[in-house]
């Protein structure tokens, strides 16, 4: 009998603001332990927390994003979530509980079975606590009170993923719309995106079975071999007749094991309510309307238009707009790709559609940059430069061979340590051409000549072909190119050849 | 000059008749000699107050004074002070010094007054009496056998005792209102928001306000116009124009209607408190008002209700107490969470424990919405049924406190009995109301008896009108502690 995995995903965001959720302390990373803590962030006696409203804002964006104007809550609560630890200085974290600004919404992912949308249900704004520092000081901690106070979104899902591959495609959605809409950098080494997974297993149409919470994972990688673990680790115990404890686990990924930190009965009653120092954070329709009309196109309208105006096909278009980049990145080579007083139309979207899937992110999922998270999107040639090499494609003036050639060369180079990106990329296209003689030869008597030559040194594929065997075609379209250097046009060699086959 | 009213002590500085660092080395000679005696004092540090005065000096010699520069006054210790010891009466406090200053005190500052020092008061405000402090109990100047009302009771003492010509109290439930009355002075608590609360240390968010005590309404109008003020600093302060408090005093009460709930003299409330507040009621009459009799049915429910809401709120608000960054720290421990408990355990006393236990509890989950939400509902309850009042009348009037002083230990062991002295003045608390008390006569064992005044929200200009209307026909507010007067 089979089993289901059933995965939930709670991330926290940081809020790409310059300053704290309640202070006005700096976020910047990496600063020396505790020179971002300001009085509110250290809880001296006295201070009290005011709301970024730069925090509430990006937190109504992504409320937009996901679900338009109806998720988001005209009226929100902070409220106090108390617990003791010596990195968390007020003894409580402020939250939202009961009343989360956005309440709903919905992000569409990509599976090997098709699309799928994974509803949200809610996300809320909070701070982070500050970091323990365990090494380094003999018989003692330290307390580094800098991330104190960082604004935070966390966005909860509802348990609609049923695999590690779901789970790591919405948590990658997830990134990609943060990113999108510019309220959080998405560095995950840094922090500033990390996911908890709940997850449990169960017989199909059974009900959900008994949840553990797997913390802070900050890669996407690490996200998946956690639930892959964890759920093997469940089907295992399960069927060895072991029962599910409810617990909080932390993935080891030198291990690549999962592990219990407290379980149900120790667990904290962090005796949640309306923090008293906040008003109800009110949310104007006024203001709303202000972010909406700041909000950049989304991923879905995007999708839409690529298919659309674009005539992309549905994989295409939703391949383009898994993340800004990639999209930003097919439109500008549409753009650049053109000929002289050349309409935009389809095969030409096609042509670069096919360019930013099989060249580009190929090129980056090779470099298994993607998964960093950041900095994710570095391409090796722009999208300008790749526009113009392909134009020089549907202009006739380099053949598809030398366009590969020179695309890879250019990302190569720009790979090499101590590259640092300069423009001009299509002006070196036409020196390269030039220099190295890449024209594509489109002499229609020339070819002809190479052709004739080729058969006469070939009578045995020429005898082969004609007895039937259409292998031998091929290897002599191969002899005309290599006669050629590779710059022949291979349709015009095709055609010539065919017709003196057949003639 | 020590019964001087700020108006006077600003006119002769004005007039150059004493100097800022003579008043206040004036009143720096009587703490010492009174202090001992009644512990209005934790801290007091003559050098620092007497440069002070030296700046002020300087001000006033350039004419660029405002009205309360060169005057001293006394701070309560729960305003966090820049460079002076903050211990808000606890022990777990006893080695902080502020590293900056409460909104309040920067507003004195500013106004050119000179901090005269810290006041003794109920450990983090918890207490009617004063008497929680880790500091000792503070006595009252009218009878040093009786409390002087709580928790600011030390900047209620220190006035009376005229070691100090005005001071600074914050009120929870009643803590500058019952004091004032109990010590036979003039208090105010703002409407919730009028006055920041950065830099003052939380007892209960939603209750706590800081407040003027002084001798007179005229004093607290001065006072008021320093401390009340929008602070970006504070979410739940008022954005509201800046008043002048002292402009309507002068105005008659013809015509002003009086709202006098019978629920604040029923049962519990002491003969001679309520002789004394009837005849000042009479008193305000004769003045031109006139009284509408009204009710506050909920009433009742306060006291169980702030019982239930402070308590939740000081159960987190003083989370931050762990001797991991400041205060006290336990000398040996084993681990963290027994570091946690023992410095706990021995940096806060007996009151504070108690309520931190209670607001522990009935914030814990299954217990929420029974007591929690409960009260809250109660809470609004509370605020409509004065809504309701001020459609009838201007002011609500009554006692403040249902006795006059207790002795010094009477009521220590009954908390219950203890919190039930704020009966009249909790509600104004929940409901984010302006309340008063003013000196209304004496009771028992000739000790004074406070007059309540609630009003509307922000209604703070009025209710120092009807007070100093009262204050000009009546002379107890200029009757000083037998005995104490050297």
């Amino acid at each position: 009998m089979n089993w289901e995995i059933v995965i939930g995903l709670e991330t926290h965001a940081q809020l790409s603001t310059a300053s704290k959720m309640f202070s006005g302390a700096s976020t910047a990373f990496g600063a020396p332990p505790n020179t971002q803590a300001s009085a509110v962030d250290i809880a001296l006696p006295g201070v009290l927390p005011v709301a970024n409203k730069g925090a509430v804002e990006r937190a109504i964006r992504f409320g937009l994003a996901v679900g338009g104007e109806k998720v988001i809550n005209r009226r929100s609560v902070f409220a106090r979530k108390n617990y003791f630890y010596p990195d968390l200085p007020k003894g409580y974290q402020i939250s939202q509980y009961e009343l989360p600004i956005v309440k709903g919404g919905e992000i569409r992912i990509l599976t090997k079975s098709g699309e799928k949308t994974i509803r949200l249900t809610r996300a809320h704004l909070e701070e982070d606590a500050g970091k323990s520092l365990h090494e380094d000081f003999q018989d003692m901690s330290g307390i580094d009170l800098n991330r104190a106070g960082v604004p935070l979104l966390e966005i909860v899902s509802e348990p609609d993923m049923r695999s590690a591959e779901e789970a790591v495609a919405y948590a990658k959605a997830l990134h990609a719309l943060v990113r999108w809409i510019d309220i959080c950098d998405g560095n995950m080494q840094e922090g500033s995106f990390r996911c908890d997974a709940n997850v449990s297993v169960r017989r199909p149409g059974a009900p959900l079975g008994t949840r553990r919470e797997i913390k802070n994972l900050n890669s996407f990688r690490f996200l998946q071999e956690a639930i892959e673990y964890e759920a093997k680790w469940q089907i295992e115990t399960l069927e060895d007749g072991g029962k599910i404890e409810q617990a909080t686990v932390l993935f080891d990924s030198d291990t690549g094991e999962t592990r219990a930190m407290r379980t149900k009965e120790d667990a904290h009653d962090y005796r949640y309510f309306p923090d008293p120092d906040l008003l109800p954070l009110e949310v104007s329709e006024a203001w709303i309307t202000e972010i909406q009309e700041d909000l950049p196109e989304l991923p879905g309208a995007r999708r839409q238009r690529f298919m659309s105006e674009c005539g992309l096909s549905e994989y295409d278009a939703t391949v383009l707009t898994a993340n800004q980049e990639i999209g930003d990145y097919f439109e500008g080579m549409a753009r650049h790709s053109l000929a002289d007083g050349e309409a935009p139309n389809s095969l030409n979207f096609k042509l670069c559609a096919n360019w930013a899937i099989n060249k580009v992110a190929a090129k980056l999922n090779e470099e298994k940059l993607k998964d960093e998270g950041f900095p994710s999107w570095k391409f090796g040639v722009d999208s300008e430069t790749s526009g113009y090499i392909l134009r020089c494609v549907r202009e006739g003036v380099i053949n598809n061979k030398v366009a590969d050639d020179l695309f890879s060369e250019f990302w190569s180079e720009a790979r090499q340590p101590g590259y640092e990106a300069h423009g001009g990329f299509p002006e070196r296209v036409d020196e390269l051409i030039k220099e190295r003689g890449l024209s594509q030869i489109s002499d229609l008597g020339a070819i002809e000549k190479i052709v004739d030559n080729v058969l006469a040194a070939n009578a045995k594929q020429v005898e082969d072909y004609r007895g039937g065997k259409e292998k031998a075609f091929n290897s002599l379209v191969g002899q005309v190119m290599k006669a050629t250097q590779g710059k022949a046009n291979p349709a015009q060699v095709n055609e010539i050849l065919k017709r003196k086959l057949t003639g | 000059m020590l019964n001087a009213s700020l108006k006077e002590l600003s006119a002769a500085l004005a007039q150059r008749k004493i100097s800022s660092v003579e008043l206040t080395q004036l009143f720096l000679d009587r703490i010492e000699k009174l202090n001992p005696a009644i512990n209005a004092f934790i801290t007091v540090d003559a050098e620092k107050s007497l440069a002070q005065a030296r700046t002020a000096d300087e001000r006033i010699a350039k004419n660029r004074a405002q009205p309360l520069a060169g005057i001293p006054v006394a701070h309560k210790d729960i305003f966090v002070t820049q460079g002076w010891p903050t211990t808000c009466g606890s022990k777990i406090l006893s080695n902080f010094i502020g590293p900056y200053d409460a909104h309040v005190i920067e507003r004195f500052n500013d106004a050119g007054a000179v901090i005269l020092g810290k006041t003794n008061m109920d450990e983090f405000a918890m207490g009617s009496s004063s008497e929680t402090s880790f500091y000792g109990p503070v006595k009252n100047p009218w009878g040093q056998a009786y409390v002087p009302g709580g928790s600011s009771g030390g900047s209620a003492a220190a006035i009376a005792a005229r070691m100090a010509p005005a001071a600074t109290g914050t009120d929870t439930g009643g803590s500058i209102r019952q004091p004032a009355a109990l010590s036979g002075l003039s208090g105010l608590k703002p409407t919730y928001g009028l006055v920041s609360r950065y830099g003052m240390i939380a007892f209960a968010s939603s209750l706590d306000q800081g407040g003027p005590m002084a001798k007179s309404a005229e004093d607290l109008a001065l006072l008021l116009n320093v401390m009340a003020g929008f602070d970006a600093r504070d979410s739940t302060s008022s954005e509201r124009a800046r008043e002048d408090y002292v402009r309507d005093l002068e105005k008659p009460l013809a015509g002003l209607r009086i709202g006098v709930p019978k629920e604040h003299f029923g049962e519990g409330l002491a003969a001679d408190v309520g002789q004394a507040v009837e005849a000042a009621l009479e008193q305000i009459e004769k003045l031109g008002a006139r009284r509408v009799p009204i009710g506050l049915p909920n009433s009742g429910l306060s006291v169980p209700a702030y019982y239930v809401i402070a308590p939740a709120e000081a159960s987190s608000n003083l989370s931050r107490f762990d001797g991991v960054r400041y205060g006290h720290r336990a000398k040996e421990y084993r681990d963290l969470a027994d570091m946690y408990r023992r410095t706990r355990a021995e940096g806060f006393g007996a009151e504070v424990r108690r309520r931190i236990l209670i607001g522990t509890y009935v914030l814990s989950h299954g217990y929420y919405d029974a007591y929690y939400l409960k009260a809250q509902k109660i809470r609004r309850l509370i605020a409509q049924d004065f809504v309701e009042a001020f459609k009838q009348c201007d002011v609500v009037m009554g006692p403040t406190s249902p006795t006059v002083a207790f002795k010094i230990g009477a009521k220590a062991a009954d908390p219950v009995q203890m919190y039930l002295n704020d009966i009249y003045t909790i509600p104004a608390n929940l409901a984010g109301l302006p309340g008063m008390s003013i000196p209304c006569g004496f009771g028992r064992d000739n000790l004074p008896v406070g007059l309540h005044i609630v009003g509307n929200y922000f209604a703070e200009a009025r209710m120092l009108n009807v007070a100093h209307q009262y204050q000009k026909a009546t002379d107890w507010h200029k009757r000083e502690p037998a005995g104490i007067h050297l």
